[in-house]
């Protein structure tokens, strides 16, 4: 579109950057209206650039290329590069969109805050750091925005750093991002090894011949494609909080809920799913590593949202709900429908943040209350905030229309289709989790906005909307939770929307066999089709039921929750300890870690080095010094005969007859 | 004619008992004055000895310099035990031992 | 036979020769106060010898006195170095022995007679001429470390010194008695040729050279010869330490040059082995028995066998990078010990010899300058970059590991690692130790404040002239490695 993209290109991510530099070293002198000012102006440019590539890139003009050398070290070189095709567009729209949204919703829920700039400074830094791991052309650049976006996430989470639970929180996020990253790094290692490159287009032009070797390990063969793809998906599993390494996201809710938007929702923890669909040339190469992502991702799906049900906190509630569409996206990766994976991440960006800064709403409105039990009877102080709520939940429980609909049962279809090993589970286990979806999504709505208020009475009295910069991103974030899933359904899911960005082979293709269903019909009538087929269908009936549930639980008999709970104390106590997770890592982890530590300081250190090697060596030089000096007795003859005996010791040595 | 080896033997052996000389004397110092003489004479020996057999006069203008430099050394060896005794008021080599370690 | 003889290239001597003649009678009709004559009248004849000799410096070597004595680039550059070291030595010394009584003209004549020696050892092509300023140089010493007549120490020392020297010389005559026998000439370029056509193995040859190097080791002070060293360092008075500490042992080096290097470079393989043995010895006695030390000058002297060791490695590497490198280090050694010896000397007052550690604590609260002074000079002793101390350790370890012998320059820097113990431990007794009580302040003569600082600050401040004065020593050992009879 332009004569230079390259410049737009650069642009979209370096704005941000400036922004953020400016907003954090000069924050004190621009003051709060100046910090966010330039924030919001640099990502408003980078959104709309993103626009402009986007259109560029359905145009048909992709771009793959490196901007800066940094070094050569072994052969290898080291880039800043930009991959630039239909995949990386997408996230970059929703990326940018979503972060205005909360940047201007920031102005609103952060009015009060002391540390106004450093927010603003960090959320566009996180901007810059999320671009730059969408926009990549190599693994390297991918790392470096890796890794940054898990230090922004720790920086944010830990931003009222007077607050020791948001410390811990934070710690912990950094802390098993870090597990994740070993595997993640390891992956990238074998990649240099395996490929000699860091480059995406090299080594997914060496996947297909590199395919057949393999090593032994425990016993067996493993390829090394497969090997590559179970580490980076251990760098995912952190990213994207999946079971095990989820334990960091709940506790990320001590963060200020825009960042639980952005962050958590929307973007970071997106992250690792886009880098495994990023990464499908290699992953469809290996049945095993689609396999266990799809395991995986289903035992996440099913059992976080189970946590859900039981939780007081409203972030929580979300939170758990995003671990569970989190798994439900590493699902259809798994099942090779990687469009799928990759629309529903953006219908889940559009009404999870949506969730959140409506729960953020919420919260300012109640003076920063976020107990469940203390709200109540909120419709009609804050339609607003409900109404977008409302549509939120529709997206998020798959009400057919909206844009969660069109997604989730795309996967639910592709799982269902799938014949990797491991599906029949998988299927099960999303299938199940509709259910548990609607319920929970419905008692957060139920909780908070029907019913009898239960807040003190001088909250009932302030109890307004929020002001115009927090519900505007509301209603902005609202629209394409109804639409995108309509309007993007027939190009991502059946037609060539992301080209070659997302490979799949044929005999994993499940999204042309769903495909295959819907033979004759394409747009309009292909979404009515699907609609009306949607009604019908299973997953229908089972968010039905869950909602008529939920609507029973905490409408009409609001005394029954009470009474379950004690009926099912165990399993209520199970979910209640979230499985025993943090609980089990504080023991074998921190504590072992930490004893481990204990003994090597204080044998290893202490007593062997400086007491031994150290402080041994010195006093048996001095102790052999003391001995020696005794040589020098003082009597000539002394001396004389040492000498002699130097003189006979040359001969005896040396004359050799 | 008295072999050459002879000699040596002899320049050998007077060497050897000054050497011994002074690591075995115990209890004068004027003793181990009179053997580094007997030293350099043993070293005499063997000069005049390899001269007269090289036919070389070099030899003994070089037993010229050192029975010199013998003298000398007398003297001065003589000089500082003199003023060692106006010190220590002894020539007894074991009390020569404040200097040590 | 040549009638005529050039007596050009002997200048030198001659006149120091000379002048300390004059001195001697100068000084017996000079009045007391009237001393500083003779010191002025030394000090100037020992700067006109350097003038000479810096003149008459050139790469091609002279011969003269029936090639018994020998004017080349090596000679040059000793002769220089040692009448540099002994005018400073004398400044040093000057006050410290006026407050002493020992302020004799004897002391100068005595000195400059050791110059001379020192100047014909260095110059000496023949055995004869080796041996005369050798037993020049040793008998001057033995007066000078006596010259304290009254201290019970000083003559102690002095016994010692000459007996165990007179020994030494006893040994170096008769292993130059066995090479004559063998060789059948005194001439030193004479001698190397006829070693050269001969086999290795002669057993006669090995005997010969043992005695000679075993008299070498004596005068350097190499372990197991070295027990004269520290008894003659600590009780000498500091006045004749200094000098002994330094000149002679640079005239040490050009003995072991002219004998074991211009003599007998072909028996290279035979003495090699022998030199490793006491140049592993020396590093590692006289580095350990140092640290037991609390007498200053002791310490000081169990260095300066650690350092013989030290350069003793240059010279067993058989290159000429190993002996330049052995040069410059005796030479680096000789500033070092002089500014060591001297600042014990700035130390002491009349009757007070501040010659224990325990002297030196709190240096640093009572005098900021010295202590700074004596910190650069040990840290130059120990070998840490950037002093020129660092520098010739370094150059001594690269030529070892030119030649292979990786092994020694391991065990080298270990027992220096070993070594830099006793010279930070003088440095933490100045900085954090806390100074006695009632202990008087630092008096010292202007001349003498000025050459210590001098001295101490040249560790440092030689560094840009490194390179030159290493490539003057790699001329004057090339001078000795292809001098030949003319």
């Amino acid at each position: 579109m332009f004569e230079n993209m390259k410049l737009v290109y650069m642009a979209i991510p370096l704005s941000c950057l400036v922004a953020s530099v400016v907003a954090g070293i000069f924050g004190r002198k621009i003051g709060r209206a100046g910090a966010h000012t330039i924030t919001i102006l640099a990502v408003a440019i980078a959104f709309a650039l993103s626009l402009v590539v986007y259109v560029d890139v359905l145009e048909g003009n992709k771009f793959n290329g490196s901007v800066y050398t940094w070094m050569v070290s072994g052969g290898v070189p080291f880039e800043i590069g930009f991959l630039i095709d239909e995949l990386s567009a997408t996230m970059m729209a929703v990326v940018s969109f979503v972060s205005l949204m909360v940047h201007v919703y920031t102005i609103g829920y952060m009015h009060d805050d002391p540390g106004y700039q450093r927010f603003f400074s960090y959320i566009s830094l996180f901007t810059f750091s999320m671009l730059m791991l969408v926009m990549s052309n190599n693994f390297l650049q991918l790392f470096f925005g890796w890794e940054a976006v898990g230090l922004m996430s720790y920086l944010l989470i830990g931003f009222w750093f007077d607050r020791e639970s948001a410390i811990a929180a934070s710690l912990k996020a950094f802390l098993v991002n870090r597990v994740g990253d070993l595997g993640f790094l390891l992956g990238i290692a074998a990649v240099v090894a395996l490929f000699g490159s860091l480059d995406y287009s090299v080594v997914f032009a060496g996947a297909p011949g590199a395919a057949s070797k393999s090593f032994s390990f425990l016993g067996g063969e493993m390829t090394w494609i497969t090997a590559i793809c179970l580490l980076l998906f251990i760098g995912a599993m952190g990213k994207s909080a999946q079971v095990p390494l989820h334990v960091w996201l709940p506790d990320s809710m001590e963060g200020p809920t825009p960042i639980s938007a952005l962050i958590h929702a929307a973007t970071m923890v997106t992250a690792g799913i886009f880098m495994v669909a990023r990464m499908s040339p290699l992953y469809e190469l290996s049945e095993t590593a689609l396999s266990v992502v799809m395991v995986i991702g289903a035992i996440t799906a099913f059992f976080m949202a189970l946590i859900g049900l039981v939780q007081h906190d409203i972030k929580r509630v979300v939170a758990y709900s995003t671990l569970s569409q989190l798994g439900y996206m590493m699902v259809a990766l798994g099942a090779s429908a990687y469009a799928a994976g990759i629309f529903h991440l953006v219908t889940h960006a559009f009404f999870k943040a949506l969730l959140f800064l409506a729960a953020g709403s919420v919260i300012i409105a109640l003076h920063h209350q976020q107990d469940m039990r203390a709200m109540g009877g909120l419709r009609k102080p804050m339609p607003i905030t409900y109404l977008t709520a409302v549509i939120g939940t529709l997206a998020l429980v798959g009400f057919p229309g909206f844009a969660g609909f069109f997604s989730k049962d795309a996967i639910i279809e592709a799982v269902h289709l799938s014949e990797l090993p491991g599906s029949g589970f998988a299927f099960i286990a999303v299938t199940a989790g509709v259910f548990v979806t609607a319920f929970y999504s419905f008692r957060l709505l139920f909780l908070t906005f029907h019913g009898r208020p239960r807040m003190d009475q001088e909250t009932r009295r302030h109890v307004k909307e929020s002001p115009w910069v927090v519900w505007v991103p509301l209603v902005l974030l609202a629209i394409p939770s109804i639409l995108a899933g309509a309007w993007y359904f027939e190009p991502m899911l059946f037609g060539n929307f992301f080209g070659e960005s997302l490979k799949v082979l044929p005999e994993h293709d499940t999204l042309a066999k769903l495909a295959a269903k819907h033979p004759e019909a394409t747009g309009v009538a292909l979404l009515w089709d699907v609609i009306v087929h949607g009604f019908v269908s299973p997953p229908t009936w089972l968010f039905l039921a869950g909602s008529v549930l939920a609507w029973v639980f905490y409408i009409e008999k609001p005394e029954l929750p009470e009474k379950i709970v004690k009926r099912f104390g165990v399993i209520h106590g199970v979910l209640m300890n979230k499985y025993g997770f943090d609980e089990a890592y504080n023991v074998v982890f921190a504590r072992g870690t930490r004893e481990v530590g204990g003994a090597l300081w204080k044998f290893g250190d202490a007593t062997l080095i400086d007491g031994w090697l150290v402080n041994g060596t010195a006093r048996i030089v001095g102790w052999v010094s003391s001995a020696v000096r005794h040589i020098q007795t003082g009597y000539v003859y002394h001396y004389a005969f040492a000498m002699i005996i130097g003189l006979f010791l040359l001969l005896t040595l040396f004359l050799k007859p | 004619m008295i072999p050459l080896s002879h000699y040596l033997i002899l320049g050998a052996i007077l060497f050897a008992l000054s050497v011994v000389g002074i690591f075995l004397n115990r209890k004068n110092v004027v003793i181990l004055l009179m053997a580094i003489e007997l030293l350099l004479l043993a070293v005499n020996v063997n000069f005049v000895a390899f001269s007269h057999y090289l036919q070389d006069t070099a030899g003994q203008v070089f037993v010229f310099f050192i029975l010199t430099v013998a003298a000398a050394e007398s003297a001065i060896g003589l000089a500082i035990l003199i003023v060692l005794f106006r010190n220590r008021r002894s020539i007894n080599v074991e009390d020569l031992d404040t200097l040590k370690g | 036979m040549n009638t005529a003889i050039n007596v050009t290239p002997a200048i030198p001597e001659i006149v120091v020769f000379v002048m300390a003649c004059v001195i001697l009678v100068v000084d017996l009709y000079a009045a007391k106060e009237h001393r500083v004559i003779s010191y002025a009248l030394t000090l100037t004849t020992l700067g006109v010898a350097m003038l000479i000799s810096l003149y008459s410096f050139s790469a091609d070597p002279v011969y003269t006195f029936n090639n018994m004595f020998i004017d080349d680039a090596l000679s040059d550059v000793i002769k220089i170095a040692v009448c540099g070291i002994t005018f400073l030595v004398l400044i040093y010394a000057r006050e410290y022995i006026e407050l002493r009584g020992l302020y004799q003209g004897e002391y100068f004549v005595l000195v400059l007679f050791a110059v001379v020696g020192m100047m014909v050892m260095a110059s000496a092509n023949h055995f004869l001429v080796l041996y005369l300023g050798l037993e020049l140089l040793s008998l001057c010493l033995y007066s000078l470390v006596a010259f304290q007549r009254d201290s019970a120490l000083a003559t102690e020392a002095a016994m010692k010194y000459f007996v165990l020297g007179a020994l030494g010389s006893g040994m170096m005559l008769y292993g130059m008695s066995i090479l004559y026998g063998l060789t059948g000439t005194l001439d030193i370029t004479e001698v190397r040729q006829a070693v050269g056509a001969m086999p290795l193995d002669n057993v006669a040859l090995i005997f010969g050279l043992v005695f000679v190097l075993v008299s070498l080791a004596f005068k350097l002070g190499a372990v197991p010869f070295h027990m004269w060293v520290p008894d003659v360092y600590h009780g000498a008075s500091t006045s004749s330490t200094v000098f002994i500490g330094t000149a002679p042992k640079i005239a040490g080096f050009a003995i072991v040059i002219r004998l074991l290097i211009g003599g007998l470079e072909d028996l290279h393989g035979a003495w090699r082995d022998m030199v490793i043995i006491l140049s592993l010895l020396s590093i590692a006695i006289g580095n350990l028995i140092a640290i037991a030390q609390s007498n200053l000058k002791r310490m000081l002297a169990y260095s300066a066998i650690s350092h013989m060791g030290f350069m003793l490695l240059g010279v067993l590497a058989g290159t000429p990078n190993g002996y330049s490198a052995a040069l410059f280090y005796i030479l680096a050694y000789a500033l070092m010990s002089l500014g060591g010896f001297g600042m014990i000397i700035v130390l002491s007052r009349a009757g007070f010899e501040a010659d224990e550690l325990a002297d030196l604590k709190g240096l640093n609260q009572r005098n900021p300058w010295y202590a700074l002074l004596m910190m650069l000079l040990m840290v130059s002793m120990a070998g840490i970059p950037p002093t020129i101390g660092f520098f010739a350790k370094l150059s001594v370890i690269q030529a070892i590991i030119e030649v292979n012998l990786v092994w020694l320059a391991v065990v080298a820097v270990l027992f220096a690692v070993v070594g830099a113990y006793y010279y930070l431990r003088v440095i933490k007794l100045m900085y954090f130790d806390p100074p006695d009580e009632g202990v008087a302040s630092i008096e010292a003569a202007p001349d003498l404040r000025v050459v210590m600082g001098l001295n101490a600050w040249a560790m440092v401040l030689l560094l840009p002239w490194i390179g030159p004065i290493q490539r003057v020593c790699l001329t004057a050992v090339a001078s000795v490695m292809n001098g030949f009879a003319s």
